[in-house]
């Protein structure tokens, strides 16, 4: 019984030296962009939890650092950097796209000025 | 566990546990047809109820229930679930592939739409189905008394999240599962808008399932989002529900798009014109079909400039959809025209969905709006819409991919009668009810007064659904006495694509050898420059297949336990629903099962070799 049909079987054997390679620089980058994210989101709380720094710039900042967090989660942690993900990105993007057109002239519609 | 060989199975048991795609693709469309038939008996009484002026037929309650239930029936249970029966069915056969890429996921799906269906319409026997229209605006449907409403959230949540499910599966399917050389821009049209669908699909239902999330909070657990007293704001249920409907609208009308591009070429016998025209627009209609939902609201008071801006952007859609109805025209401009009753179908499409585009275009400017909103005017448009593009896609594609499906050729002179039938029935109930609507007759009333012109209009609406009617038994017992056509049931119509590759009934590996792409039109071109038959990708070896699987009854069963449960307020059965939905998924994790393999010997033998 051919096992190379079965998607969902066991794999077998080790990996070749190049896979090991690169398994193993795809771990540190995991490890440095975990490290960078922890970074951020300490930033993130100190930016708050001070009282040197205004709202006014603290909030936006913040988001800002959320951004590049969401963006970061997806294409180092979900991989969407890897090779063919051309769908992937193409799909999020489109959504986010749309979304945030949605969400702002939902916003625009609701608020108490009528354009 | 992987076995050599499936294991020997009941034929109810097949099919409650099948994960075949070809088998949920033709329990799509058996439940689909009976959700049909419901609505168009509802349909039915309300047009009896409106064939006199103060008829008594039905009391108003039962009138607006029935209304109710008609819309959210059609849409949801029975123009949607057909149209998924098709993209199963023929889908992976275009591709090249021998399943989705998720076949338990997809046997989910299915199960899903078939209870919320069923939990909606049990309201009928509980006191009293939703009666708050398809669109259940707040307040009215806030404060609908009883449950009918309750009722209407939970069995839309529950069948929506199973059209998710199964939206993504095709996406997943259509990127990753194409056979060797099936480019995406030799993907047929059919499964290119299949495609684009599943994108709407993806990005539109979310905003339903937070506005039925939103309205079930307010009426089951005292929230206030809807409620202006409290700081609520009820302008926001119609943003979410459009924001969902009318991509909900392309949701149905790009499959049929895609039939139609499939069936014109097929019986003009002349390759699709405007191939890559044809792909783009379909792409643009998707995304302006986001870009529009306010053109359900001009009448709310959003403000000139944004009534003008959403104005626009719906007119932009009719640049698309033309290029479509040309390329339509282009393919037919010298063909060798063959009337089957599918093609007559698509060629009937043409000037009926055309009439609707342009009721359309009037209904979208903004400033004539005030006048035509909430009046017949609209019904006549979705309807000339729904049923000449919808309907009469969902027939073509009965007609066309009946052999294929099901083993045996429909009947085509009692199709040609039915054809007429209902051609004629549906012009003469929808094209009076522009002028019914320009008279100023309300949508959604359950009854008229005498003496305002509006006798005659209604009572010949009514005799065009009654034909409608007749003809629809028609195609009933063309269904059922057509089974004996059984010969020339492979490639009845000389098909250009994939799935005319395959033998009918199709064998449920599809393809004992995954086929090589070479052209558009794959099969076509194999035909013309090759052998007739497709090259093969591999050698023949043993097929991988999946298990059946009962869990995604259970699954299905849990969230509708759990949905009574929030009906009636009574939280322990909400949490036994939820229980046997999660205890099932749990299993399906932790159990492992590698499916089986079908045997090379077995597949000569179905290909007719020792
Ligand atoms: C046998 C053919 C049909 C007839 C005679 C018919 C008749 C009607 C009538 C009388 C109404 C009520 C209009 C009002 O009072 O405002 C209505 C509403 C509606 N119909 Fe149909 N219909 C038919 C087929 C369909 C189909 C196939 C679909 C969709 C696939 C559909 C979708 C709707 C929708 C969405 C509404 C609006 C419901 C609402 O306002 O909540 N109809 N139809
Ligand atoms: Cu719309």
């Amino acid at each position: 019984m051919s096992t190379h049909l079965d998607p969902s079987a066991p794999l077998q054997g080790s990996a070749s030296k190049a896979t090991e390679r690169k398994l193993k620089q795809e771990a540190r980058t995991q490890v440095v962009s975990y490290v960078f994210m922890i970074f951020i989101t300490s930033t993130a709380f100190l930016t708050i939890a001070t009282d040197i720094i205004p709202s006014s710039f603290g909030i936006p900042f913040i988001l800002l650092l959320a951004g590049v967090q969401v963006v970061m989660q997806l294409y180092f942690f979900m991989h969407m950097k890897d090779k063919g993900t051309g769908w992937v990105n193409a799909m999020i993007w489109s959504g986010m796209f749309v979304a945030a057109i949605t969400v702002a002239t939902l916003m625009l519609l609701l608020g108490i000025n009528k354009y | 566990m992987s076995n050599a060989k499936a294991q020997p199975k009941s034929v109810l048991w097949d099919w409650l546990t099948t994960v075949d795609h070809k088998k949920i693709g033709i329990m799509y469309m058996v439940a689909g047809l009976f959700f049909f038939a419901l609505g168009g008996l509802e349909a039915i009484l309300m047009r009896i109820q409106l064939m006199f002026p103060e008829f008594s037929f039905l009391g108003y309650q039962t009138y607006n229930e029935v209304l109710t239930m008609h819309g959210t029936t059609m849409i949801f249970l029975a123009a949607m679930p057909l149209l998924f029966g098709f993209m199963n069915f023929i889908v992976p056969l275009q591709i090249g592939a021998r399943d989705v890429a998720f076949p338990f996921l997809n046997s989910l799906g299915f199960w899903l739409f078939l209870f919320g269906g069923l939990l909606l319409n049990v309201s009928w026997f509980t006191g009293g189905a939703p009666d708050a229209a398809w669109t259940a605006y707040v307040p009215l449907s806030s404060d609908s008394p009883g449950h009918g409403v309750d009722y209407y959230v939970l069995g839309l949540q529950v069948s929506g999240a199973g059209t998710l499910i199964g939206g993504i599966n095709f996406l997943v399917t259509i990127i990753n599962m194409r056979a060797p050389g099936m480019s995406m821009m030799r993907m047929p049209l059919f499964t290119w808008s299949t495609f684009v669908t599943s994108m709407l699909i993806l990005f539109a239902f979310p905003a339903l399932t937070i506005g039925l999330l939103l309205l079930m909070l307010d009426r089951i657990f005292g929230g206030a989002f809807f409620d202006v007293a409290a700081g609520g704001n009820v302008v926001i249920w119609q943003h979410l529900f459009w924001i969902f409907g009318h991509p909900e609208v392309y949701i149905l009308i790009l499959p049929a798009f895609g039939m139609f591009s499939e069936i014109i070429a097929t019986f003009a016998k002349k390759r699709l014109f405007g191939y890559s025209a044809m792909v783009f627009a379909t792409l643009i209609i998707g995304f302006l079909g986001f870009m529009v939902w306010a053109h359900h609201m001009f009448t709310v008071g959003m403000g000139p400039v944004a009534n003008a801006i959403f104005a626009v952007a719906t007119m932009a859609i009719a640049v698309p959809t033309g290029i479509k109805i040309f390329n339509w025209l282009l393919t037919l401009w010298g063909g060798r025209i063959k009337f089957t009753v599918a093609n007559l179908f698509a060629l009937a499409f043409i000037p009926s969905f055309t009439m609707g585009g342009v009721t359309g275009v009037m209904l979208a400017t903004s400033a004539a709006n005030y006048q035509f909103h909430d009046t017949y005017f609209v019904v006549a448009h979705f309807h000339y819409v729904i049923i000449g593009g919808v309907v009469f896609g969902i027939f073509a594609g009965m007609f066309y991919w009946w052999p294929k499906m099901f083993g045996y050729r429909l009947d085509e002179t009692l199709g040609k009668i039915f054809f007429w039938l209902f051609l004629i029935g549906f012009h003469l109930t929808f094209f009076v009810q522009h002028f019914l609507g320009l008279m100023g007759m309300p949508r959604r009333v359950a009854s008229f007064l005498d003496g305002q012109g509006l006798n005659e209009m209604n009572l010949i609406s009514t005799i065009g659904a009654f034909m409608m009617g007749v003809a629809f038994i028609i195609l009933v017992i063309t269904l059922i006495v057509s089974r004996k056509n059984t010969d020339n049931v492979d490639d009845p119509w000389d098909g250009r694509t994939l799935e005319w590759a395959t033998p009918s009934p199709v064998p449920e590996y599809n393809f004992a050898q995954t086929p090589l792409v070479r052209e558009l039109d794959a099969l076509w071109h194999e035909k013309y420059e090759g052998d007739g038959k497709m090259k093969a990708a591999e050698p023949l070896d043993d097929i991988h297949m999946p298990n059946g699987s009962i869990l995604p009854i259970f699954i299905s069963l849990g969230l509708t336990v759990a949905s009574f449960g929030l009906i009636y307020s009574t939280h322990v059965i909400t949490v036994i629903g939820l229980l046997i939905t999660f205890g099932a998924m749990f299993v399906r994790s932790i159990k492992e099962d590698h499916g089986y393999h079908i045997p090379v010997s077995e597949i000569k033998r179905g290909k007719g070799e020792r």
